[in-house]
């Protein structure tokens, strides 16, 4: 006999008066720890989504209904070339790259592909206009990342334009296909095709990136407006922002510096997934004040409630021997080891539906994170602790004399 | 042994105070087997109470062994009356959901003796109570007797010299009540101390000395018949 053996045995007597308690906790757990899981697994998603589309900020024509991120530049409207000119002048903090794009829809291999133009990394340093001014702003405003000088060095392979959004170096007579396109116009890197009339080089073909840029060819800007007669004028820039700038001011100052264009981050873009997310975790803290109360309030009840049931067993116990001190611990095991079933089974249990819901509902692959089961399972026992303290404490202030008592 | 130096133990109910117990001077002597009749609300649970370390008087001392009962900490007093004092119920207060030989182990366990020690010598004691093929029975298996045999045995756990009972034979037949007090004279002739509340004459009438108790004051009486007459 000891107090694990005591606690168990009426345990095991009585299990039915605890079920309620622990299925209060289970739920609570299973709650929190499914919905924390897809929160964080799905944020990671969408992290990694805005990391592989690299650009944070677009700058689009006012009237430009954005739906998607990859087709955004596909609208007919357009925006002076030389709004690129002025963000550069504004040497606003944040600003790392900038991409302007012009797209019109021409056939290669009788299929529509869309035709981009995009200005090569290599063009802001050769304009006159830009060299006498900082190019782009140290001004990094919240960042740990070194500050360095001018455009920074990325992958300047022309494949690096897929994820990087922007490309080194492009000549006029070059050009970059998407995927899709290489595979129906047999194109390789290396051979030639003519594009309005005009022979044009393919400098690379990117991977599959599974967006419409697969259906893609990008040609240089200034090659692009003068096929197509469309002036100096572009359907989007894209701006690289750097750290928190880009979610910070960076947005309001672009808006006011371009009152004829449209700035929308990526977060806008993806807004519905991060908004999900965003209602997830108020979610999870609304499930967890859930935890903290019908948890709670549960095993405070079943525990006051025992105490009462048990007051001449408590009575009796301390006729034999038994401290005020063994008679709270022996209340307050019997509530850890509620709250330790439920939260074990509990975890479990939002494991499995994080794992079978998180794939079907958010798209994202699940695994078991340690400190969010470890957080779960730490609070549910704290709240069981503080639940039954004042119950084990009644039970401890019991008269002794009671174990002369009928009750 | 035991003495009770100017005890007063009272209530207050509703403004009015009610003298629960009191008694200038009464000395139980090692060996003594004493039973407490008198009344209903005479004051006779208070008295156990007081002796059993479980309820402070209001004014006085108790006095076990020289050692005033109540001038110690809690902890020091629950480890006296472990150590020395035993109970027997009317209504057995066995733990429900325990089998018979769990029940005799709890003492020893709170006593802190090793699990395979308080086995043997719960296994023991039962045997000694006529109980040994009812180990693992629960108190619900078990006939009233029975109940009473397992609880004598859960008192005797720890060897104690002083056994304050609470009507012992109140809940029992003629054959288990007299069983029981066979097993109270056995302790007796093994040297222990026995205090105990009942409203059976026939159980006053075995012990050596009778108390009666009206309005919370002792009335010392020598004479069973006397005792016998009052409880009845």
């Amino acid at each position: 006999m000891n107090l694990r053996n005591l606690i168990w045995r009426e345990l095991r007597e009585r299990p039915s008066a605890m079920f309620t308690s622990t299925l209060a906790i289970l739920l609570g757990v299973a709650a929190l720890v499914a919905i924390r899981h897809i929160t964080v697994f799905s944020e990671r998603e969408v992290g990694g989504q805005l990391e592989s589309l690299g650009a944070n900020i677009l700058v689009l024509p006012l009237e430009t209904t954005l739906q998607d991120y990859y087709s955004a530049d596909l609208s007919s409207r357009t925006l002076p070339e030389s709004h690129v000119a002025t963000i550069l002048m504004e040497n606003l903090p944040g600003v790392e790259r900038l991409s302007p794009r012009l797209c019109v829809v021409t056939q290669v291999a009788n299929r529509d592909v869309t035709l981009t133009g995009i200005l090569p990394q290599s063009e802001f340093q050769t304009k006159a206009i830009w060299q006498s001014v900082s190019l782009f702003s140290n001004k990094h405003e919240g960042c740990t990342k070194p500050a360095a000088t001018g455009p920074k060095s990325y992958d300047g392979s022309p494949e690096a334009l897929a994820s990087a959004r922007t490309i080194d170096q492009l000549e006029g007579n070059q050009i970059v296909i998407g995927a899709d396109v290489a595979e129906f116009s047999n194109l390789k890197s290396g051979q030639s095709t003519t594009l309005y009339g005009e022979m044009f080089q393919v400098l690379a073909v990117l991977p599959r990136t599974g967006t419409i840029d697969d259906t893609r060819v990008f040609a240089h800007l200034h090659t692009v407006q003068r096929l197509t007669n469309a002036g100096e004028v572009v359907n989007a820039i894209e701006v690289m922002g750097c750290c928190k700038d880009a979610a910070g001011d960076l947005v309001p100052n672009l808006a006011k510096l371009l009152p004829d264009a449209k700035v929308v981050t990526i977060s806008q873009v993806v807004s519905t997934q991060v908004g999900v997310n965003r209602l997830m975790g108020q979610m999870s803290v609304f499930v967890f004040a859930i935890l903290v109360v019908v948890g709670g309030a549960s095993v405070a009840s079943t525990i006051s409630a025992n105490v009462r049931e048990r007051r001449r067993e408590v009575g009796t116990l301390m006729a034999l021997g038994a401290t005020p001190g063994l008679i709270m611990r022996m209340f307050l095991l019997k509530a850890w080891a509620l709250g330790t079933v439920g939260a074990i089974l509990g975890s479990l249990l939002g494991l499995i539906v994080a794992v079978v819901l998180g794939s079907q509902w958010a798209g994202v692959t699940v695994t078991p994170l340690p400190s969010l089961i470890a957080i779960a399972v730490g609070s549910a026992l704290l709240v069981t602790t503080v639940a039954a303290f004042w119950p084990a404490r009644t039970a401890a202030q019991l008269d002794p004399c009671l174990c002369f008592q009928d009750i | 042994m035991i003495h009770l130096d100017h005890i007063r133990k009272s209530y207050r109910k509703r403004d009015h105070e009610v003298v629960a117990f009191q008694t200038q001077a009464l000395t139980i002597s090692k060996g003594e087997y004493v039973a407490i009749v008198g009344p209903s609300g005479s004051g006779k649970t208070t008295f156990l109470s007081l002796l059993g370390g479980m309820l402070s008087p209001d004014t006085g001392r108790v006095w076990i062994d020289g050692k005033s009962l109540y001038d110690v900490s809690i902890s020091e007093r629950t480890q006296r009356r472990r150590e020395m004092i035993g109970f027997v119920f009317q209504t057995f207060n066995l733990v429900p959901y325990l089998t018979a030989l769990e029940n005799v182990q709890v003492p020893l366990y709170l006593a802190g003796v090793p699990r395979e020690e308080q086995r043997e010598r719960a296994t023991e004691l039962l045997r000694q109570v006529g109980l040994a093929d009812r180990l693992d029975h629960k108190p619900c298996e078990l006939s009233t007797g029975q109940q009473q045999r397992v609880a004598l045995a859960r008192t005797l756990a720890n060897n104690p010299r002083i056994i304050l009972a609470d009507e012992p034979t109140g809940n029992l037949d003629p054959t288990s009540r007299e069983m029981v007090l066979t097993l109270f004279d056995q302790f007796i002739q093994e040297g222990r101390t026995i205090v105990m509340v009942t409203h059976d004459p026939g159980a006053a009438a075995r012990s050596r000395r009778q108390l009666r108790l009206v309005n919370g004051e002792i009335q010392d009486s020598s004479s069973p018949s006397l005792a016998a007459s009052e409880a009845a």
